[in-house]
C-alpha cells in the first residue's frame, strides 16, 4: 500500500476531488496547510515597508492506495492541481505497512 | 442676547461629531498596531478622554479662553470650574454670547483638546505604561494645549490681535497650529525620548486588522465635519464651504497618497487610501473656511503625496514614531499652515492677488507653534522619564502589551479556563 500525499493550491482543491473520485478513489483526508517553497511566499507593502510573508496557505491531501496505484494517483493529482505557475506544490509517494479499518478491525487492502 | 438655536443646534452636533473622532482615532490606531497591542492602543485614546473630560472644565477652558496673562495662556483661576461668571449667570442660567450659549462653545473646545493629546499616542504605540500616559496627559493637555489655543484662538500671541498680525493676519481656522503641528512635534519629541520599540526595523510589525483601520478612517472624516464645520461658528455659508473644502482636500489626498504609492510600490493600497484621509483632513484644517473648492483640490493631492513620501523619514532616521503621527500630522499640518500663504481667498494668498505677507505670517506662527511644543513636551517626557519611567519591562513588551498593562487579550485566540470558581 501507498499513502500518497499532495500539498497544492487551496483553490485547485475542487478539481484534485473531482479527478480522484473520477479515478476510482473513495476516500481522501483534507486539511489545511502552510508553508513555502523555493518562491518563499509573496511580500505585503504597508506605508512603503516591505514584509516577506513566508508561510502561503496550501491545502494537504492524502490518499491511502494499494501499491500499484500510488504513481498513478500521483499523476491525476499533478493533472488536477497544474497551473503552471509559482506555488503549484508538491506531491510524493511512501511505502505504508498496515491498514486498519476502525470500525470493523479489516487490515490491509481489505480496509482501504 | 437672544438665543440662535439653529446655531446652538450646530454647535452641539459638531461637539458630538468631534468627540465621535476620538473613539474612531482608536480605531485606526488600534487597526495599525500587532493584535497583542490592539487594547492598548485605543486605551490610550479612551484614556485621553477621560483625563481631558475632566480637566477640562476645571481648568482647562480657563487656560484656553479666561482672562489673558501675557497672551501666552488664560489664567487657570479665573474660571475655574467655569465659575467665573462668563458660562453661568448669577441666576444659573446660561450665559449667551453672538446667539450660543457658552458652555455648548466648552464642549465643543473640549472635544478638540481630547483628541489633539490621543492623536500623539500613536507615536508611542506597543511600548509605554499606561500610569505614565496618563499623567502626560493632564500635563501637557495643560502646559502645550491651552496655552497653543489660547494663543491662537484667544487673542493671544499667534492671533490677529498678535505682534505677528501687523505683517498679516495668521489663519488658523479649526487647528493647524494648535491640534496637528501641536501633536506632531510632541509625538516625534516623545518618539526619540521613549525609544524604538524593540525589534523596530527587523521583526514584522504590520497592521493586525485594516479593516478597523478602514473603519476608523471614515468616523474620523464624519467626525472632522464637526472639527472644521463647526469652527465657523455658525449654521450658514461658511460651515457649508468649510464642510465642502473637507471633502475635497480629504478626497484628493487619497488620490495624492495612492499616487505615490502606486509608482513608488506598484500597489494602490487600502491602508494609503486610509492614511490620505487623514492627511487630506489635517491639511484642510487650518484652511478649511479661507480657501475655495478648487484650490482644496491641490491642497490636498499635495498633501497626500507629502506625507506618503514622509512616513518613509523614521527608517532613513532611525526614530520609531510608530504609526506615522510625524508623517501625516506634522507634515501635513505644515502644509495646510502654509498652503494658506499661497491658496487664501480674499487677495490674501499668493495665488489670489495677495503678496508674501500670508506665507510669511504662517510660517511664523508654525515655527513659533513648532518651538513651544519641542520645547514644552521635551520637559514633561524628560521629568516622566525621571521619575515615573516610560517604558514597560521588555518581557511584557514581547508577550503583549495588552497582557500585561490590561490582563486583557483583544481577541479570543487562545483557550481560557476558569481559575477560580465562578460567584
Amino acid at each position: 500500500m501507498k499513502l500518497v500525499t499532495a500539498v497544492i493550491q487551496p483553490h485547485r482543491l475542487d478539481d484534485v476531488k473531482a479527478a480522484l473520485e473520477a479515478a476510482g478513489i473513495r476516500g481522501m483526508t483534507v486539511s489545511e496547510a502552510s508553508g513555502y517553497g523555493r518562491q518563499r511566499g509573496h511580500t505585503e507593502v504597508y506605508r512603503g515597508a516591505e514584509y516577506t510573508v513566508d508561510l502561503v496557505p496550501k491545502v494537504r491531501v492524502e490518499v491511502l492506495v494499494e501499491s500499484e496505484a500510488g504513481t498513478a494517483v500521483a499523476d491525476v493529482i499533478v493533472q488536477a492541481a497544474q497551473t503552471g505557475k509559482i506555488g503549484d506544490g508538491k506531491v510524493w509517494v511512501v511505502p505504508v505497512e498496515d491498514v486498519v479499518r476502525v470500525r470493523t478491525g479489516e487490515r490491509g487492502a481489505g480496509a482501504l | 442676547m437672544e438665543l440662535d438655536s439653529g446655531l446652538t443646534a450646530w454647535m452641539l452636533t459638531s461637539a458630538s461629531l468631534v468627540l465621535l473622532m476620538t473613539p474612531g482615532l482608536a480605531l485606526f490606531y488600534g487597526g495599525m498596531t500587532r493584535s497583542k497591542s490592539v487594547l492598548n492602543m485605543m486605551m490610550m485614546s479612551f484614556g485621553a478622554m477621560g483625563v481631558v473630560g475632566v480637566v477640562y472644565v476645571l481648568w482647562g477652558w480657563s487656560m484656553s479662553y479666561g482672562e489673558s496673562v501675557g497672551g501666552f495662556f488664560g489664567n487657570p483661576f479665573a474660571e475655574f470650574g467655569l465659575s467665573g461668571g462668563n458660562i453661568f449667570a448669577e441666576d444659573g442660567s446660561a450665559v449667551i454670547v453672538d446667539g450660543l450659549p457658552t458652555i455648548v462653545d466648552v464642549g465643543f473646545q473640549a472635544t478638540f483638546a481630547i483628541i489633539t493629546v490621543a492623536l500623539i499616542s500613536g507615536a508611542i504605540a506597543d511600548r509605554v505604561r499606561f500610569a505614565p500616559w496618563l499623567v502626560f496627559t493632564a500635563i501637557w493637555v495643560t502646559l502645550s494645549y491651552f496655552p497653543m489655543a489660547h494663543m491662537v484662538w484667544s487673542g493671544g500671541l499667534l492671533s490677529d490681535e498678535g505682534p505677528f498680525a501687523s505683517i498679516a493676519s495668521p489663519i488658523d481656522f479649526a487647528g493647524g497650529t494648535v491640534v496637528h503641528i501641536n501633536a506632531g512635534v510632541a509625538a516625534l519629541v516623545l518618539a526619540l525620548i521613549i525609544g524604538k520599540r524593540k525589534g523596530f526595523g527587523r521583526e514584522p510589525m504590520r497592521p493586525h486588522n485594516l479593516t478597523l483601520v478602514m473603519l476608523g478612517a471614515g468616523l474620523l472624516w464624519f467626525g472632522w465635519f464637526g472639527f472644521n464645520g463647526g469652527s465657523a461658528y455658525g449654521a450658514d455659508g461658511a460651515a457649508g464651504l468649510a464642510w465642502v473644502n473637507t471633502t475635497t482636500a480629504t478626497a484628493a489626498a487619497i488620490l495624492g497618497w495612492l499616487v505615490i504609492e502606486k509608482i513608488r510600490d506598484g500597489h494602490p493600497t487600502s491602508l494609503g487610501a486610509a492614511s490620505g484621509v487623514v492627511a487630506g483632513l489635517v491639511a484642510v484644517t487650518p484652511a478649511a473656511g479661507d480657501i475655495s473648492p478648487v484650490g482644496a483640490i491641490p491642497l490636498g493631492l499635495i498633501a497626500g503625496a507629502l506625507s506618503a513620501l514622509a512616513v518613509g523619514l523614521k527608517y532613513k532616521l532611525g526614530y520609531d514614531d510608530s504609526l506615522d503621527v510625524v508623517g501625516v500630522h506634522l507634515v501635513a499640518g505644515l502644509w495646510g499652515t502654509l498652503a494658506l500663504g499661497f491658496l487664501a481667498t480674499g487677495e490674501r494668498g499668493l495665488f489670489y492677488g495677495g503678496g508674501v505677507g500670508q506665507l510669511a505670517v504662517q510660517a511664523i506662527i508654525a515655527l513659533v507653534a513648532i518651538v513651544i511644543s519641542g520645547v514644552v513636551t521635551l520637559v514633561i517626557g524628560l521629568a516622566i522619564k525621571a521619575t515615573m519611567g516610560w517604558r514597560v519591562a521588555e518581557e511584557t513588551e514581547v508577550a503583549g502589551i495588552d497582557l500585561g498593562e490590561h490582563s486583557e487579550s483583544a481577541y479570543d485566540i487562545a483557550p481560557a479556563r476558569i481559575a477560580s470558581e465562578v460567584k
